[in-house]
């Protein structure tokens, strides 16, 4: 069998944070134990709340972190060696997207200029066709080329939205990294740049992390689901049987609470209490117990592990609960 | 182009940068051209000593009987041309320390701002003393060694100005597209981090005139060229007699001076975005 | 009966470098008592303009009301003195904004902020305010009160110092709440929380809220009526089930159809074409008639005028004339 595109094997990332003097000095616990594969031309779509560990996975993908352990395989290859060896290749393998079209384009760098640095690093094309290869991309994204001297604050957030794709499409990845790439941007906007991935993986035929916080939107669009909850994935499956049903109470909270038309507003939705609790002190035994509506006293004692159920992995002790009755 | 227009229309709007902006640009214009128009040796003894200023001496003599306006435009040379030279040096001196301390953080940036401290903590002006002290007075010791003593605060403001860009998301998207990381510092950083060190750097430029005068009124400066605080320093033995002597130097710096940070304050305001149009 | 809020063409403007950008333009909606109503549009829409000039907060900001009247149990708050509008709000009119560390002052405990408020709206005594201060705190579901009073702002997550702010809004028991995308910071189950805290809340004391929210799912969730903003202008205004059930306008249209995902993933999601317009360069007629599949010659030479459909369902867009 051929290996997949990428497999994240075990991976942990933990920041120190706080000063001795402080007195705040802890470890922020971001990514425990994450393992995944993403098959090529797939989506994987990671969904959690704010502080879950999302964007900190990104970094550890596209080798802006550096994960305290574990192991990312890139097409059976060693990620670290790869970049080691030779780092051009690695970055023209996996791209990123970020949620801030604000702040993911230099201000004083133009359009062109920023597109053309991708370009020119991995010397996609001579520099005397840049500018024609630029427009292309721009085309690609939907953008005209009147855009090439502009500035970002001339263009709106969707339009920055796009000139971060097309600058990421510039060094033909196999893997984006889309790290909640249409949070930051207007409802009509947001269907938009969504289109605009999903015609973009059919063109060519990229792989996509896509980590958002909305459930609903990723069970549209992504081939395969990850639900994260404090740093740990607590349910990941084909997102076929995520749509028939969730099986892990996290995901069903984090469902029953993103607000949807034409819901019963009548229907009790069950509701989490609390906050999510800091990382840098996850609750012992299953890290929701805190939070948990079907929480029972094994809960806080026991961490469950991941394992197989109705053809995905959940990470809860009563998992089967939530299996429709037969 | 199009952006120096924009900065140029906020820039403008500060009355008074702009009114001193003209004043800096005529007297850079003196230094420069003045000797070749105003030709008299200002270290010759060309009338009686300590005359006031007459028809002839428009600004009157000094002790020694040399001309005080030929002395003020040779001195505006020097004067500016100290000044300028020096805040060029501790900026590029601050600009280096400062981005690779704030890109790289942790060791590099530990031992680099241990550095920093380490000279902010020395009196600049002492310092400075010592350093002309140890080395021979020249213009071009004078100024490193004014050079020397300024570039810490640069340092430490481009320092705060990368720690603020290099998470931002720009950033860590040329990190993922592979750019090396002086590429990332000088081309996608730097432009960022620039407009306040700008400000800074400018009035880097009033403090080093400042520093020059006082140690060439204290005679650490090069006796072979005439600048302003040297001006001062020779007429301030006969301060009662005649005050102009040391005067007429004085309210050349603290034009300067003023004019500058007026200049300052106007690029800060015309850079720095936070000081947004109402 | 006359509505506990009725805004009568309010125009806003804010004076800039490149000349005044309308913000809000004759916005006309009113506010029964113990409603909901939701004013939803999409940043920059004018509606975070709009409530803040109802308490004539926008003022500071740089805006200037240019037309309108804003009656509040009959009495027009554009003609108060700032003394008589000082007893408007927080007392008979409460808010509550997307980032409380704006309205929240860093530097003081929390119960310090709640009961200076109720001493000087109701005129308790320290003790007495202290006491209902840990009463409102509990009301709206802090737990250990009585410690977290005395915590500052930034000792409490987001999810609290909305709490907070509800508590503080609230403290006066005022006839009306204005909430400016309260929820929008919020991960979704905390915002579930809050949401239903506000619900709770105005059941319990009869108050009304004007819920301002870009989030559709929260309308249907929340309000009774709607008021649909575009570029500043109302597009549309009537009861949720309506206006959901049967939207008129082209702009509510697409924007139901963009917000209601199915499951299904044949084919891609319903967009909206284009951009929302320049501030500096809004169409002379329906300002949302360059983004409008159905637009036709008329849509550009003025604004369009709001038609009933229904009972309470206005709509600003020229096809409603034809239905009968
Ligand atoms: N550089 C860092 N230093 C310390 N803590 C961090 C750092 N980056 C992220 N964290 C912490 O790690 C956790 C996960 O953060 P993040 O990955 O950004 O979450 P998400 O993207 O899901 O919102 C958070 O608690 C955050 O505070
Ligand atoms: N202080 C201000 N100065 C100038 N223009 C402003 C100001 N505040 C808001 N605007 C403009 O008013 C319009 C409406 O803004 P706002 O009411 O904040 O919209 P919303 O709350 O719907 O996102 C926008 O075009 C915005 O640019
Ligand atoms: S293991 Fe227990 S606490 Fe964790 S999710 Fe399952 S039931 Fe809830
Ligand atoms: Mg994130
Ligand atoms: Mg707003």
């Amino acid at each position: 069998m051929n290996a997949p595109l990428l497999r994240a094997q075990n991976l942990v990332k933990e920041f120190h944070t706080g000063g001795r003097w402080s007195g705040s000095a802890g470890v922020v616990h971001a990514l425990s134990d994450v393992s995944f594969d993403i098959e090529p031309g797939e989506t994987l779509a990671v969904v959690g709340e704010s502080g879950c560990g999302k964007s900190t996975l990104a970094r550890c993908v596209t080798a802006l972190n550096l994960q305290t352990s574990g192991t990312l395989l890139i097409d059976g290859q060693n990620a670290q060696d790869l970049l080691r060896r030779e780092p051009l290749r690695f970055r023209r393998m996996i791209q990123i997207v970020f949620q801030d079209p604000y702040a993911s384009l230099n201000p004083r760098r133009t359009i062109q200029q920023s597109i053309g640095d991708a370009l020119r690093l991995h010397r996609m094309c001579k520099s005397k066709e840049q500018r024609d290869a630029v427009t292309a991309l721009l085309e690609r994204v939907g953008l005209s080329s009147d855009y090439l001297g502009r500035y970002p604050h001339e263009l709106s957030g969707g339009q920055r939205q796009r000139v971060a794709i097309a600058r990421a499409l510039a060094v033909q990845p196999r893997l984006m990294v889309c790290d909640e790439p249409v949070s930051a941007l207007d409802v009509s906007i947001q269907a938009q740049i969504i289109n605009l991935l999903k015609e973009i993986q059919k063109a060519l035929g990229v792989a996509y992390l896509f980590i958002s916080h909305n459930l609903a939107l990723v069970r549209h669009i992504s081939d395969r689901i990850a639900v994260m909850y404090l740093g740990q994935i607590v349910e990941i499956g084909p997102a076929d049987a995520m749509r028939r049903n969730l099986l892990h109470p996290y995901s069903r909270a984090l469902f029953a609470a993103t607000p949807e038309i034409g819901r019963d507003k009548t229907a009790a939705t069950p509701m989490l209490r609390g906050d999510v609790p800091s990382p840098i002190n996850p609750p012992s035994g299953c890290r929701f117990h805190t939070r948990c509506p079907i929480a029972r006293p094994r809960c806080a004692q026991e961490a469950p592990l991941l394992r197989e159920l109705d053809g995905r992995q959940v990470r809860c002790h009563f998992a089967e609960e939530m299996l429709p009755a037969a | 182009m199009k952006s120096f227009l924009h900065f140029w229309r906020r820039f403008r709007r500060n009355r008074a940068a702009l009114v001193a902006l003209f004043v800096l640009l005529a007297i850079t214009l003196i230094a420069i051209v003045g000797p070749y128009v105003y030709t008299v040796d200002p270290f010759e003894m060309m009338g009686r000593a300590s005359t006031p200023p007459s028809k002839r001496f428009w600004l009157g003599t000094d002790v020694s009987g040399r001309d005080v306006l030929a002395g003020l435009i040779h001195g505006a040379r020097v004067s500016l041309l100290i000044g300028v030279a020096a805040s060029l040096c501790a900026t590029l001196v601050g600009l280096i320390v400062g981005a690779v301390a704030g890109y790289y953080g942790r060791a590099v940036d530990n031992i680099l701002m241990r550095c920093t401290d380490f000279f902010l903590t020395i009196p600049s002006f002492v310092f400075a003393v010592v350093l002309i002290a140890i080395f021979r007075p020249s213009v071009t010791n004078v100024t490193i060694a004014i050079g020397i003593v300024s570039w810490p605060p640069v340092a430490r403001l481009v320092r705060a100005e990368f720690i603020a860009q290099r998470e931002r998301e720009y950033v860590l998207a040329a990190r993922a597209l592979g750019m090396s990381d002086i590429e990332i510092m000088i081309r996608q950083i730097l432009p960022n981090a620039l407009p306040p060190v700008i400000v800074v750097s400018s009035l880097l430029v009033a403090t080093a005139i400042l520093t020059e005068s006082g140690l060439s009124f204290l005679g650490l400066s090069d006796p072979n060229v005439i600048s302003w605080g040297y001006m001062i320093g020779v007429g301030r033995t006969v301060l009662r007699l005649a005050w102009w002597m040391p005067a007429i130097p004085g309210i050349a710096i603290l034009v300067t001076v003023l004019c500058i940070n007026l200049v300052g304050e106007g690029l800060n305001d015309a850079l720095n975005p936070r000081v947004q149009r109402r | 009966m006359s509505a506990l809020l009725q805004v009568e063409g309010l125009s806003v403007q804010f004076a800039t470098d490149r000349g005044p950008v309308r913000a809000v333009e004759d916005l006309s909606f009113s506010v029964a008592a113990g409603e909901t109503v939701a004013m939803v549009g999409e940043s920059g829409s004018g509606k975070s303009t709009a409530a803040l000039s109802l308490l004539r907060l926008i003022e500071p900001a740089g805006g200037q009301v240019s037309a309108g009247r804003i009656l509040f149990d009959d009495v027009d708050l554009l003609g108060l003195s700032s003394r008589q509008l000082r007893g408007v709000r927080g007392s008979r009119i409460g808010m509550i904004f997307q980032d409380p560390m704006m309205a929240l002052n860093p530097i003081f405990t929390i119960g310090w902020q709640i009961s200076e408020s109720l001493r000087e709206h109701l005129g308790l005594s320290r003790r007495a305010a202290r006491d209902r201060t840990i009463e409102l705190l509990q009301r709206v579901g802090i737990p250990a009160p009585e410690q977290r009073i005395d915590q500052y702002p930034h000792n409490l997550s987001g999810g609290m110092r909305q709490r907070v702010m509800i508590a503080m809004a609230l403290a006066c028991r005022p006839s009306l709440l204005i909430a400016d995308e309260p929820t929008t910071a919020l991960d979704v189950t905390v915002q579930a929380q809050v949401l239903a805290l506000i619900n709770t809340l105005k059941d319990e004391f009869g108050m009304a809220v004007l819920l301002i929210t870009h989030d559709l799912g929260v309308v249907w969730e929340t309000a009774q009526r709607v008021v649909v903003m575009y570029a500043g202008r109302k597009v549309e205004e009537g009861s949720v089930s309506d206006v959901f059930e049967r939207p008129e306008h082209p702009y509510t249209r697409g924007l139901l159809k963009t917000a209601r995902l199915t499951d299904d993933r044949a084919g891609p999601l319903v967009e909206i074409p284009g951009t929302v317009p320049n501030a500096f360069e809004m169409p002379h007629g329906c300002r949302f008639a360059p983004r409008c599949a159905q637009a036709f010659a008329r849509c550009e030479d003025g604004v369009p005028p709001d038609i009933k459909v229904a009972v309470g369902h206005d709509v600003a867009c020229l096809l409603a004339e034809r239905a009968p």
